[in-house]
């Protein structure tokens, strides 16, 4: 697990180096790898390796804070319904099954021409975003956390009932400890296992976006856009879809590793004393 | 406060258990009557057994009382503080800190994830006592080592530890809040015979020393005997007898508290030979819907017409010696 943390970290290391090599055009269109350009270049001659690894910046951008906004209002949602029930449980399930009921694209596509209309100026993080990026973070947030508050609920209703949340209760601890301070650790895998999918999920999901044209803004790359882009020559230049393609698949699988590792280093029976 | 004011004072508790049924549209269809009208006090420094089979509501009794369930009707006071009118967190925090409770099962009442240290050091922490991280933990390791534990153990989890030693730090736990009084729900019955034997004999060491009360839930007879100053007998929801221990196990009045007593095993298999058991027929009723009258008549030898009609008054026949049932003379 560690080595493939590594091998993450040093993704990012490259990250680096690789300055503004992304806006480059020149009249090698579509141009195999070769020795100056080991992943080749694209439609418009622009080298594919720094593109994956500017675009990589922004698609674990992406995935890691729309998973933070994800798990935010999942986890409140699901612990307040799972841990007060009755009225409010009713409620805030409800809201949830009619999020889940209306098909995540509409919810995207309605909520990406929403704010993307209105938000496009552009940010300054060390180097220049277009807006797009948080507003593509803020909607994949919202429109993935259904999953999430459920299985927090369901962890809640269970735990609860447990003697250690009624000796909390005798002991005079209040409602909000109780319910980070006792029950959230103890449903911690559940939440770790659906974030580290939801990571996955974000950086997919970005690429839906960017397939309709309203994700990230062209110039900007992302992985999801970059493959979008290579829609058309799947056939003709490989390369294009392939590597952003295998950097997508490495990442998840670390992070669903990374996400593993953390389950355990946080279970108090497998830790060594 | 005079001595004699008994510590906790229970008044004509109910907690009903609502069973609702439908989806969309719930609607209650029928109530468990787990604890039905019970009144009793706890006196200072005494220990009060409360027995009855499975079921018969002695636990739901014991977490009402300490308002871990909202009750139905009725009114408890402990230290003179109204339990249930305590709606300011200030007002529940005085009383959480001198009523604690001790769990059954040892396995369920510790967070798996929290070590010894936090675990007993929470209620200081709710309560503000010692507010000093480092006074903590060494009052945590005074603690341990009061019940019996290494003070080395503070950074281990639950799980590494057996029941009677789970069991201890429960206990550990409870004490921490410097309380006067505990409710003891059935700590002994999941540990072994071995163990059990340890964790009465702690309490009532920590009883001697600390002054405390206990309101002791089993239904091992022997035990309350050993233990407790005062027993209670609970049936079906309902006290059917309350007495002074030696004047309860000699003298039992309620057919209930007889049976009881009889099926209590005697070591000397030739006297527990000769012994003369006293069998109930038929199983406890369901509390959803409860016997009229005296709660006890389909399964009382004893039981005439008039206990199934009429309530039998909760009346003090001998001093200090209640009982509910219409056959016992007055």
């Amino acid at each position: 697990m560690l080595v493939l943390l590594f091998i993450y970290a040093f993704g990012g290391a490259l990250i680096f180096p690789e300055s503004y090599a992304n806006y480059t055009d020149t009249s090698l269109r579509l141009s195999p790898p070769s020795a100056r350009h080991p992943f080749g270049t694209d439609t418009i001659g622009r080298d594919v390796l720094a593109r994956t690894i500017y675009g990589g910046q922004i698609s674990l951008i992406i995935g890691l804070l729309a998973v933070s906004i994800e798990s935010l209002v999942g986890i409140l949602v699901g612990a307040l319904a799972g841990y007060y029930g009755g009225f409010l449980d009713s409620l805030l399930m409800r809201i949830t099954e009619a999020m889940l009921n209306i098909p995540e694209i509409f919810l995207l596509i309605v909520m990406a021409k929403f704010f993307g209309g209105r938000i496009p100026e552009i940010h300054l993080l060390g180097r220049v975003f277009s807006g797009s990026v948080i507003v593509i973070v803020v909607i994949i947030g919202l429109t993935s956390w259904m999953y999430l508050a459920r299985i927090v609920r369901a962890e809640f209703l269970s735990l609860k009932e447990n003697e250690f949340v009624l000796a909390a209760r005798a002991t005079g601890t209040s409602n909000f400890e109780i319910i980070f301070r006792h029950i959230l650790p103890n449903s911690i895998a559940p939440i770790i296992v659906s974030a580290t999918l939801g990571v996955a999920n974000a950086i997919l999901a970005e690429a839906y976006i960017s397939f309709l044209g309203l994700g990230v803004q062209p110039p900007t790359a992302t992985w999801g856009n970059m493959l979008d882009g290579a829609n058309n020559y799947l056939e003709s230049a490989p390369w294009l879809w392939f590597f952003p393609g295998l950097l997508i698949l490495l990442t998840v699988l670390s992070i669903n590793f990374l996400g593993d590792g953390l389950r355990d280093a946080l279970d108090p029976h497998s830790r060594a004393v | 406060m005079k001595p004699a004011d008994p510590l906790v004072v229970v008044k004509n508790l109910k907690k009903y258990f609502p069973v609702t049924s439908g989806l969309v549209f719930q609607r209650k269809t029928g109530e468990v009557r787990a604890v039905d009208d019970i009144s009793f006090t706890v006196e200072r420094g005494e220990t009060l057994g409360l027995v009855g089979e499975s079921g018969c509501g002695k636990t739901t009794a014991g977490r009402t009382l300490l308002g871990l369930y909202p009750p139905t009707a009725g009114h408890v006071t402990i230290d003179g503080m109204d339990v249930y009118a305590a709606r300011r967190r200030r007002d529940l925090l005085a009383i959480r800190r001198k009523a604690q409770i001790i769990f059954q099962d040892p396995y369920a009442s510790l967070n798996p994830r929290w070590t010894v240290d936090a675990i007993v050091s929470e209620p200081m922490r709710v309560h503000s006592i010692l507010p000093d991280p480092k006074a903590r933990s060494e009052r945590v390791k005074e603690l341990l080592s009061l019940v019996g534990l290494s003070g080395q153990l503070v950074n281990r989890f639950p799980h590494e530890f057996s029941g009677g030693q789970r069991q201890r730090i429960g206990i550990a736990r409870a004490l921490a809040s410097d309380p006067l009084f505990i409710v003891c729900d059935e700590p002994i019955s999941a540990l072994d015979v071995s163990i059990q034997a340890q964790v009465v004999n702690l309490l009532e060491d920590l009883q001697d020393r600390f002054g405390l009360t206990y309101l002791f839930i089993a239904h091992n007879l022997s035990m309350v005997r050993h233990i407790c100053n005062r027993v209670a007998v609970m049936y079906l929801g309902v006290m059917v007898e309350l007495g002074e221990r030696d004047e309860l196990y000699d003298h039992p009045l309620h057919p209930y508290t007889q049976a009881l007593l009889s099926a209590v095993p005697i070591p000397n298999p030739k006297q527990d030979r000769a012994r003369q058991r006293m069998i109930l027929s038929g199983d406890v009723p369901s509390p959803l819907n409860p016997p009229s009258g005296c709660r006890f008549h389909p399964r009382c030898p004893l039981a005439v017409e008039r206990c199934r009609q009429e309530i039998p008054a909760w009346r003090e026949v001998a001093t200090g010696h209640w009982v509910a049932c219409h056959k016992v003379a007055e």
